[in-house]
């Protein structure tokens, strides 16, 4: 039989365990749904509810990739800068790291103050904890280029843009995919605290993180285990995505992503 | 008119910033389509040379001229080829080749003409649409070369091209350089400590010595040409060999 059908079978097998487990502790202790629903009232609740939990889905999508994309543009952009200049980065580069450090759930508050509850607000948040990894690992893979052929395009009259963008840039790709891959992971966590503070403009109406907490306030928990796994499934597609994208932009020529190459 | 050297170096001077000298007082000419070789133990300053006439690097004291002109506006006129082949892992063998062409922005149907003859030159048509990992060392090396000589330098500097490849593959190399510089003719500036190879390619052996780099000897050859792989077995090569070797020695332990 085909290994990756077998390796399939185990893993649905594993989770079927996991599930029987779970609905295990909830029949023999008597527990009461609002304290652990089992996975059959989630269940339910899934289909009770899935237009506005479809909703909320969509809108956390909208606010984690925007904030995602825009680190990725920024970070990329700031990126080159470094490299252009190397004064200028050893001047700035370590305020960088303050970004990584700043506690998120401290300054999402103080973003909401300024911008104003809403979509952008939770975008902004997003895109604050998203750049920091951008930044780092795309002037790394900028600045780490053979230093040969640099000479090689001088030798050839390169003006710099042709350098940076010909030469650093390629060069960086397996850098910056690396930093979007971490990027990608904190953007959903990003984009649900952001929603925690800010919720929505509207009532009634928000992303994953404010119906979280209007799910406890409501104490619909098994609304709430529903998504949780809404939020672990958008993550989840943020880093394949992210991974299919690599590998296609990739593949031909970087050595990690070999595959066996018969000659 | 007078001709003018191809590459001339008068009283150049190479010292660091640490104090430490790698170059003193190297003066010498190449003809146009001389093959000359820089031959010297590590530390000789064989390398530095080679990258202060491409411009590179500058000198401390002294002029070096090529073809009439300061290296920095002499290098259309020259190519570079590294120790290592130094290809862009991103590109394939043919857009590699093709990157003096881009960078000064050939028109497409040249760049591909030009590309094409010269991968069939270095025999690499058959991997064009490769990428480099999937390349052997040698094939690596007949890339870089192509790169190099598809701008069509006047002068080519290379800096220990073969020093990583197996013999064989050395000595094979060597042969299709020959035979590049038999059709191109080239002016060669060659960087190697290798002494077969410096008699095999050489017209003349420039040797250094090291602590600080000075021109110890100036070694004019007169091996036949064409250069063939019968000759590796003659006496006379062997002979010119031993000589090379023994001054080669003799400025070591100095």
């Amino acid at each position: 039989m085909n290994r990756r059908v077998l390796v399939a079978i185990n893993s649905a097998v594993v989770l079927l365990v996991l599930l029987g487990l779970w609905q295990a502790v909830v029949s023999l202790n008597h527990l009461p749904a609002y304290m652990l629903p089992g996975p059959g009232v989630v269940a339910i609740a899934v289909r009770k509810r899935f237009p506005s939990l479809v909703r909320s889905l969509w809108i956390t999508t909208e606010e984690s990739a925007g904030g995602l994309a825009a680190s990725i543009i920024v970070g990329v952009a700031v990126a080159m800068i470094f490299a252009q200049w190397r004064w200028l980065r050893q001047l700035v580069y370590p305020y960088t790291i303050l970004l990584q450090t700043v506690p998120i759930v401290a300054i999402a508050p103080l973003i909401i103050n300024w911008i104003g509850p809403g979509m952008l607000a939770v975008t902004t948040v997003t895109f604050i904890i998203c750049l920091a990894p951008i930044i780092a690992n795309t002037t790394q893979g900028l600045i780490s280029v053979d230093e040969n052929l640099v000479h090689l395009f001088v030798m050839h009259k390169a003006t710099p843009a042709q350098i940076l963008f010909k030469l650093r840039f390629p060069n960086s790709l397996p850098n910056l995919f690396t930093g979007i891959r971490i990027s990608a992971g904190i953007s959903v966590v990003g984009g649900i605290t952001g929603e925690l503070f800010a919720g929505s403009a509207r009532v009634g109406e928000g992303g994953l993180g404010y119906a979280i907490i209007y799910a406890n306030n409501q104490m619909e928990t098994s609304y709430m285990f529903a998504l949780v796994l809404a939020a672990t499934v958008l993550g989840f597609s943020f880093f394949f995505l992210v991974m299919f994208l690599e590998w296609m932009a990739l593949h031909n020529w970087h050595e990690s992503k070999r595959a066996g190459i018969s000659e | 008119m007078v001709s003018l050297p191809e590459i001339a170096l008068n009283g150049v001077s190479k010292r660091y910033s640490t104090g430490a000298v790698a170059l003193d007082g190297i003066s010498f000419e190449v003809e146009r389509g001389e093959f000359v070789t820089l031959l010297g133990p590590s530390g000789c300053g064989k390398s530095t040379l080679l990258r202060i006439v491409s411009g590179l690097s500058a000198a401390s004291e002294g002029a070096i001229r090529v073809n009439g002109m300061t290296p920095e506006n002499a290098r259309e006129l020259m190519s570079f080829i590294f120790q290592d082949p130094t290809l862009m892992p991103w590109r394939t063998v043919e857009q590699n080749v093709a990157l003096s062409l881009e960078l000064e922005h050939a028109a497409r149907p040249l760049r591909c003409e030009r590309v094409t003859a010269m991968l069939s030159l270095v025999g690499l048509t058959h991997v064009a649409r490769r990428y480099p990992r999937e390349l052997s060392g040698g094939m690596k090396m007949r890339a870089s070369i192509a790169r190099a000589l598809v701008s069509r330098p006047r002068i080519l500097l290379l800096d220990e091209p073969f020093a990583a490849l197996d013999e064989m593959t050395r000595d094979r190399m060597n042969e299709e350089l020959l035979r590049l510089h038999g059709e191109q003719k080239w002016t060669v500036l060659f960087v190697t400590h290798s002494v077969t190879e410096a008699v095999f390619l050489s017209t003349r052996i420039v040797i250094l010595s090291p602590h600080p780099g000075r021109i110890a000897h100036d070694v004019a050859l007169d091996l036949p040409w064409p250069r063939t792989t019968a000759l590796r077995d003659s006496p006379a090569f062997e002979q010119t060999v031993t000589r090379i070797s023994r001054l080669l020695r003799g400025v070591q332990h100095t």
